[in-house]
């Protein structure tokens, strides 16, 4: 990676976390619920009655119930573990690649013939 | 499909299937049972060429060249990650990305809708997220209209010569937001408000959805830009192999 990209990207990342910081920090004490929650509550307010759903997830009928909260983080947790862990994995894997074929250019070569 | 590709294709809808499993967040999506059921055909029906399509698209990438699947889990790993991210917003409210610009920059809007219906349907069964009498206004929303809008900014300001970072940057947030207009436009068209009807619906709707959304959209530009840069610095072939680099 270049030292500009270097730059950039730091920097960006920076960017990122204050903007994840910026509101949480910023408003204070509110409760950052869900904006689907939000939605379902427009829906209410629009048809002038609390709305139905007509059809219940399979998933609360199977359990009898919602998802407990410790059981959602916890699978939550495992989703970003494994997306993260691919991606961890193939950056690992070109970047190892990389630093390789500077080193042996005959494998670069022998690879590139392939494309 | 010769027996080795349907092999490496089952694999991959697998390792998708197996993320979509795990994905869970406050998801901005259409909820189970909120969507009237002539809405929920009609959006559904509207999906499946483009399901098609992206299954074709696919297909033919893996079958010209097998290495490229490298860069297709690549696209999928990051919708599972984005997607899985509730941020506070500004509004007071939490919302997640999309991940889905990305996959449209490399493999066209089409390509990614089989990624992101596969998410979708395994929140919607295992997670109680979203739903499946929803699937097919989500998916349009999340895998068709925000890839397609994601991929005409990217492949119009390329052309133009904007810088490249700012083309992806500006690709990928304004698709995330665009998603959830999308969002908004499909609950005001079910549920028109009884003075104002439509566009007072789509005015509470999008204040909901879209005002909670910008933050977010530009923290998702932002890391499809960082992620891009580590394909270009590490991963050039690949990139090569289906056809993304200049």
């Amino acid at each position: 990676m270049t030292k500009k990209n270097k730059t950039t990207v730091i920097t960006l990342l920076i960017i990122a976390l204050l903007l994840v910081v910026g509101p949480f920090v910023a408003l204070r004490g509110a409760e950052f619920g869900g904006s689907d929650d939000a939605g379902s509550e427009m829906i209410s307010e629009i048809t002038g009655t609390e709305y139905e759903p007509w059809f219940e997830p399979v998933l609360e009928t199977a359990i009898g119930g919602e998802l407990p909260g410790e059981i959602e983080s916890l699978i939550f947790c495992v989703q970003t573990g494994i997306g993260v862990g691919v991606i961890a994995f193939l950056i690992g894997k070109f970047t190892e690649r990389k630093r390789l074929e500077t080193k042996y250019p005959e494998i670069a070569e022998k690879e590139d013939a392939e494309v | 499909m010769s027996k080795k590709e349907r092999r490496v294709f089952s694999t991959l809808l697998l390792l998708v299937g197996i993320f979509g499993v795990t994905a869970n967040a406050s998801a901005m999506h259409i909820m189970e049972g909120y969507l009237p059921p002539t809405y929920c055909v009609a959006w559904g029906v509207l999906c499946i060429p483009f399901l098609v399509l992206g299954f074709r698209t696919l297909n033919k990438q893996v079958k010209e060249s097998r290495k490229s699947m490298t860069m297709i889990a690549m696209a999928g790993a990051f919708i599972f990650v984005i997607s899985s991210l509730k941020i506070p917003s500004v509004t007071g409210s939490c919302s997640h990305m999309t991940g889905t610009g990305l996959g449209a920059i490399l493999f066209g809007p089409a390509a990614v809708s089989v990624l992101g219906i596969i998410v979708l349907l395994f929140q919607a069964i295992l997670l109680a997220h979203g739903g499946l009498s929803s699937l097919g206004a989500n998916t349009f929303s999340m895998a068709i209209a925000g890839p397609i809008v994601s991929w005409l900014i990217y492949k119009g300001l390329k052309k133009a010569g904007v810088n490249k970072k700012v083309t992806i940057f500006l690709a990928a947030a304004i698709g995330d937001l665009f998603t959830y207009c999308v969002t908004s436009v499909q609950l005001a068209m079910a549920y028109p408000s009884a003075q104002g009807g439509f566009a007072a619906s789509l005015a509470k709707f999008l204040g909901i959805f879209a005002t909670t959304q910008i933050p977010l959209a530009i923290i998702e530009g932002i890391l499809t830009v960082i992620v891009i840069i580590a394909l270009e610095s590490f991963a050039q072939r690949e990139l090569k192999l289906i056809h993304f680099a200049d």
